[in-house]
């Protein structure tokens, strides 16, 4: 089963994002690295960019396919996680702890759109 | 037979300064390039003997497996015998020492071949002209959307740049679409597999002026023929977008059912998967691309076309423009002994054989299918078309996975099915035995997978650790992805 956390707001392409005050960090769930398989490749944008809820920013790509990554907020980036340049496969070892990037979220009420863990949980659950 | 001596890379074979050609003495005086255009030092060629290289070669290619070879379910990829009787006519001198420039007059009958298929396949389809010029179906998909895009223009109607694709499309329709300049609208899949049509119908309303067109492949990637086509089709059309039809799962349809009777507007064909051209290995392939009436102004140039009993090319016109119908989209006339060999099928099947392609291919796939189902996973169920997707094993407990099965048949001297495509299943298993097989070798197939599924409940790492008797066993798809390793001095180096 796959493991999903309390408190963070998720989305049906199976991203997550976690408010800390005025900034969201985004990845993808732990279902998501558990489908996708072996991780070789994660496609980040650039510090400042913005992004726009439910539009791609990027992209993971693992041995199976190329996955679009949709962002679930809108905002502008303010730090992507560098680590996962060289080490992709830290997104298979643990989707939560490896984030993707951080983004200033511009419209907090977004997150209304977004599931909580209980909701997104059924959502796998009716997945094939 | 893996030869170890002669089984080594060419360059681990290669003695420095052996040589084994000798040219014939220059007849014309010497013509050296130009020193700006030599290179500096000597590329770094392998050099060995005439007998090494022979038997290099055999033994490289008597690991090839091919479907002379055996069985080789790919699916979506339709990998049907390839008649002789192809290659023969492909082989005659008068369409294999032509010049694409000699004189009209003396290549009729090569012209006469293209013109010939030009209209089998548009009896085949119920389109009303093709053209053979695109090189392979992505090169048809891009040709079409072109063919789209002029064909909006031409009304005056230029912001139309919105394609909507379905979630189980084949990877190159969004890439065809992109590279046409076009923005992708994605439509979801419905629980059994089939476009969604309240999810299409949200689209449309959200995009009600810029619709160019809609790209489908019917039956889709799952095998399964979409059953609201008519009302889709009215859809799109009444938004003032097009239908492409994608002709890569043609098969079951032909001789049965026409994609222009469906209300598609513009379609590729793979002669390289339905009209048994080869397929894979390079190919070549062809992507011709069909217009319904009224759209065949449309079509690129050249086009081969007949006036009173002489058969004649019309070449764009001398423009400054760059839409699709002045211009060539490949060169000269498409690959012409791969259409050569398409016509060759056509004609050695008959207007009658030729409509048991398709239900062949069906009966051939529902066979496995049902045989199949207690041990893999039948994620929708009901009579599919040409192929089908299983989810993996049935009993996930064993932790054996769609790739292990496929590497398991390997060992059994099976080519795989397609695997983790399409993606709307995890373990996605896409199976595609085509009309040519016989009742044994489908049986055969069908005892090895049983035997499969039973590895994995009794003795799940043999099937994990497969294969075990190929010349390379597993290879760590992870590692090369990441740290490809492209040449010999690359490797050796390392």
């Amino acid at each position: 089963m796959a493991k999903v956390i309390e408190g963070l707001y998720y989305t049906e392409s199976h991203e997550y994002v976690k408010v800390d005050g005025n900034v969201g960090t985004i990845g993808i769930t732990d279902y998501a690295q558990n489908a996708l398989g072996n991780v070789v490749y994660v496609d980040m944008p650039d510090v400042d960019d913005e992004v726009e809820a439910g539009e791609e920013f990027g992209a993971v790509e693992s041995v199976k396919a190329a996955s679009d990554l949709n962002s679930p907020v809108s905002g502008k980036v303010v730090e992507v996680n560098e680590a996962l340049e060289d080490k992709p496969e830290l997104v298979n070892q643990d989707a939560f702890a490896n984030w993707i990037i951080k983004v200033e979220l511009s419209d907090p009420s977004q997150l209304d759109d977004l599931m909580d863990a209980k909701a997104y949980e059924e959502f796998c659950n009716n997945q094939q | 037979m893996n030869n170890k001596l002669y089984g080594k890379l060419i360059f681990e074979l290669s003695h420095p300064g052996r040589r084994a050609y000798s040219l014939p003495k220059d007849e014309f005086g010497s013509h050296e390039l130009p020193s700006a255009m030599r290179r500096a030092e000597d590329a770094a060629l392998p050099e060995c003997d005439e007998m090494t290289v022979v038997r290099h070669y055999t033994n490289l290619s008597e690991n090839n497996f091919g479907v002379d070879n055996g069985f080789y379910p790919l699916g979506s990829c339709t990998m049907k015998y390839n008649p002789p009787i192809n290659e023969e006519m492909a082989a005659l001198s008068a369409f294999n020492n032509i010049h694409p420039l000699q004189p009209l007059s003396t290549v009729q009958g090569a012209l006469q071949v293209e013109y010939d298929l030009q209209r089998a396949l548009s009896a085949l389809t119920g389109m009303a002209d093709f053209t053979l010029n695109p090189c392979a179906g992505a090169h048809g998909e891009l040709t079409g959307l072109m063919i789209i895009r002029s064909y909006h223009e031409t009304r005056g109607d230029s912001r139309r740049n919105k394609v909507i694709i379905p979630d189980s499309a084949h990877g190159t329709n969004p890439a065809s679409a992109a590279v046409c300049g076009c923005e992708v609208l994605e439509v979801k899949s419905t629980a059994d597999g089939l476009v969604d049509f309240d999810d299409l119908k949200q689209i449309i309303a959200d995009h009600p002026d810029d619709i160019a067109a809609m790209m489908m492949t019917n039956p889709n990637t799952l095998g399964l023929f979409e059953r609201d086509i008519p009302a889709i089709t009215k859809l799109v059309h009444d938004a003032g977008g097009l239908m492409y039809y994608d002709g890569a799962n043609l098969n079951p349809m032909l001789g049965v059912a026409r994609p222009a009777d469906m209300g598609f507007d513009v379609m590729h064909l793979n002669l390289h998967k339905t009209f048994s051209t080869p397929h894979g290995g390079g190919g070549p392939g062809s992507g011709p691309v069909g217009v319904r009436e009224g759209l065949e102004p449309f079509l690129p140039k050249p086009h081969v076309v007949k006036n009173g009993d002489k058969f004649d090319i019309e070449q764009p016109e001398r423009t400054d423009s760059y839409t699709v119908e002045n211009n060539h989209v490949g060169p000269f006339l498409g690959n012409f002994l791969v259409i050569v060999r398409a016509l060759s099928y056509i004609l050695s099947l008959g207007k009658e054989n030729i409509k048991m392609v398709g239900p062949l291919s069906v009966l051939n796939a529902n066979y496995i299918k049902e045989s199949l189902k207690d041990d893999y996973e039948l994620p929708i169920h009901g009579l599919c078309k040409h192929e089908f997707v299983f989810n993996g094993l049935k009993d996930k407990s064993t932790g054996v996975t769609t790739m292990d099965v496929a590497k398991r048949l390997l060992d059994y001297g099976y080519h795989a099915p397609t695997i983790y495509f399409p993606l709307l299943f995890h373990e996605a298993m896409m199976i595609e035995p085509t009309e040519n097989e016989s009742k044994e070798t489908l049986d055969g197939f069908i005892e090895v997978m049983h035997n499969i599924a039973k590895e994995a409940r009794e003795n799940p790492e043999i099937v994990k650790g497969a294969p075990h008797t190929t010349p390379i066993s597993r290879v760590d798809d992870v590692e090369a992805a990441k740290h490809p390793v492209l040449t010999f001095r690359q490797l050796a180096a390392e």
